[in-house]
């Protein structure tokens, strides 16, 4: 293996954030000793990362185009990837902008910005993955920090046991994972995607499907698709808000363009078996997303299953198996980041007497005492409800055209039928905002990285029609990789 | 007459192991330390696999990946096993029965 110029230009951004992790490690190490104060150390932990963060977006720029396989073939970039890469970085540099140092619930110390920032080192791996080996690799590079992150509150009772059941069921879908990849490599006799790829031109073997359909279900449980879902809401409303943010914003973009990665390049010959598969998942997400939001009292609960119906309209546009419906994968995940950020902009400004409050209930008279964020919170309730001409509405526009178009009528109607449920819960939040008084009103004070955030992505929800043309265009050409 | 061992025996072994491990995460309704053990029983039945293939197809890779799932497996187990202490702290308790502060 040699190590050109190339190499090091392709992998930029991982290189960045894995020196930028050393530093961290003894940063965060010898700080403590001669710091005083233990916010000095986090600030400038969490500082550094919000650079790197940064410093990996600019270079995944200086990627060069086009398809670039590294390292025995064990890492691919291509298109996609960049894009991918980008995406997530963005939504990694919003999930730590929200975290202030003085956030408590257990998360303010220095390594959890470390965590955070290995488990992103592992989702840039994770997308670039092109051999069954690296793609486990990295999956558990990502998976084992947010373990610790999601009970990172050792204090809390919920957030350990959310902590051990996310464990548990991630170490089981790891272990599907794993079964599935020993099958895939068995009947297929290699680890390499583009191997697997070439061994499938004359149709599968039952034993290849078998293991396809494990090595699906696994990472099916990563993106929390039905009914591999049972961890997302305990998960989410368990950890501590900045950690379910971050789980609610990033770690699905990764699974999501894994997934793709695997469906489309090591499995592109038999589009029509795994198709199958994931239209069952889209149709459970799609139902479970809508129908378990219903009843929830919790905000953070209601966004898991809010993030489950999302994963299941993404997931109609994979099934697809097309161009258009590869697109329109990446339109949403686009417009998903995004809305992530701003519905946790608002939810972490809710505090009443400086503790965090996180029922729905306590949103009711928002309107009255804190216009702007109620209209901030609208917004997103609107976009994630797919009310144009807001971005939300373009993403489950594009999957459901991919779906039709792709013969997969009934999918499209489910999805419709499924969005007009989704759209009650998401108007109960603007109803309570809007149309009730409030006994106790929230605490005063937007922080500084919280107005940055939803001006930000509240202004990329609004201004999005503007862009979707250029978008699509831009989606299209870079998934054509694949077809 | 003593018939040869086939890939087919490993991977009906290895089956066998993954069924149980599988099983017994979503039987057992004792305590957390037996799934942890459930999930190394699925580890290993993996490994099973992927050696087996790699010694009937001459091909070194999957004897790497199983040493991989092996070096893995043990982060896995270390960062378990924090949890479940901090769960413990917390709980006073590691029944299965017991992890349900929030239903889901």
């Amino acid at each position: 293996m040699e190590f050109s110029q190339l190499t090091f230009s392709a992998a930029l951004p991982e290189f960045i954030l894995i020196a930028l992790a050393l530093v961290m490690v003894l940063v965060a190490a010898f700080a403590r000793q001669t710091q005083t104060e233990e916010h000095g150390t986090i600030k400038l932990v969490r500082t550094l990362s919000l650079l790197g963060y940064f410093a990996a977006f600019l270079a995944v720029f200086s990627v060069p185009d086009g398809r670039i396989v590294l390292f025995n073939d064990l890492f691919a970039v291509n298109d996609l990837v960049i894009y991918m890469k980008g995406l997530i970085l963005v939504g990694a540099f919003f999930a730590s902008w929200l975290v202030s140092e003085q956030w408590g619930e257990g998360i303010d110390r220095a390594e959890f910005h470390l965590l955070v920032l290995m488990a992103v080192i592992g989702m840039l791996l994770m997308v670039s993955a092109n051999d069954l080996i690296s793609l486990y690799m990295a999956l558990e590079l990502q998976s084992l920090p947010l373990y610790v992150v999601a009970a990172m509150r050792t204090s809390s009772l919920k957030s350990s046991e959310a902590g051990l059941k996310y464990f548990l069921l991630g170490a089981l879908s790891s272990g599907l994972l794993l079964y599935g990849a020993s099958l895939v490599y068995g009947f297929s006799g290699s680890t390499n995607f583009d191997a697997i790829a070439s061994s499938l031109s004359g149709g599968a073997s039952v034993g290849m499907v078998v293991g396809m359909v494990f090595l699906i279900s696994g990472l099916a449980f990563k993106i929390s698709a039905a009914p591999f879902h049972m961890w997302t809401p305990d998960v989410y409303e368990g950890a501590p808000t900045p950690v379910t943010a971050l789980f609610a914003i990033v770690p699905k973009v990764a699974g999501m363009t894994l997934l793709m990665n695997v469906t489309y390049s090591a499995f592109g010959n038999i589009t029509d078996q795994w198709a199958q598969i994931l239209i069952a998942l889209s149709v459970a997400s799609m139902i479970v997303g809508a129908t378990g939001a219903i009843m929830q009292q919790n905000i953070k609960r209601m966004l898991a299953y809010s993030s489950i119906a999302h994963m299941g309209y993404a997931l109609a546009g994979l099934a697809a198996g097309t161009s258009e419906g590869a697109s329109a994968v990446v339109i949403y995940m686009t417009t998903y980041v995004f809305m992530g950020a701003a519905a946790f902009g608002v939810i972490m400004t809710m505090r009443r007497e400086g503790t965090p409050v996180e029922k729905i209930s306590d949103l009711s008279g928002l309107s009255a005492t804190h216009p702007l964020l109620a209209a901030a919170m609208m917004i997103v309730m609107f976009s994630m409800a797919g009310i144009p001409p807001l971005a939300g509405f373009f993403g489950k526009w594009y999957v459901f055209l991919a779906a039709v178009n792709a013969g997969l009528i009934p999918l499209a109607v489910i999805g419709v039928l499924t969005s007009v449920i989704g759209a009650f819960y998401y108007l109960r939040i603007i109803r309570l905002m809007y149309f009730q008084d409030s006994d106790a009103p929230l605490d005063e004070g937007l922080s500084h990285q919280n107005r940055m955030v939803l001006v930000v992505s509240i202004g990329f929800l609004l201004l999005f029609f503007f862009g979707i043309g250029a978008l699509s265009q831009q989606a299209t050409s870079i998934v054509s990789v694949y077809f | 007459m003593i018939a040869e061992i086939t890939l087919a025996h490993y991977l009906t072994v290895a089956a066998i192991l993954f069924v149980f491990g599988v099983f017994g995460i979503f039987i057992n309704r004792k305590n957390v330390i037996t799934i942890l053990m459930s999930i190394e029983l699925i580890l290993l039945s993996v490994s099973i696999n992927l050696v087996a293939f790699s010694a009937y197809s001459s091909d070194l890779s999957g004897q790497i990946f199983s040493l991989f799932i092996l070096t893995v497996a043990a982060a896995e187990a270390a960062i378990g096993l924090a949890i479940l202490v901090v769960y413990f702290r917390n709980r006073g308790s590691i029944s299965v029965e017991d992890i349900n502060v929030m239903k889901g």
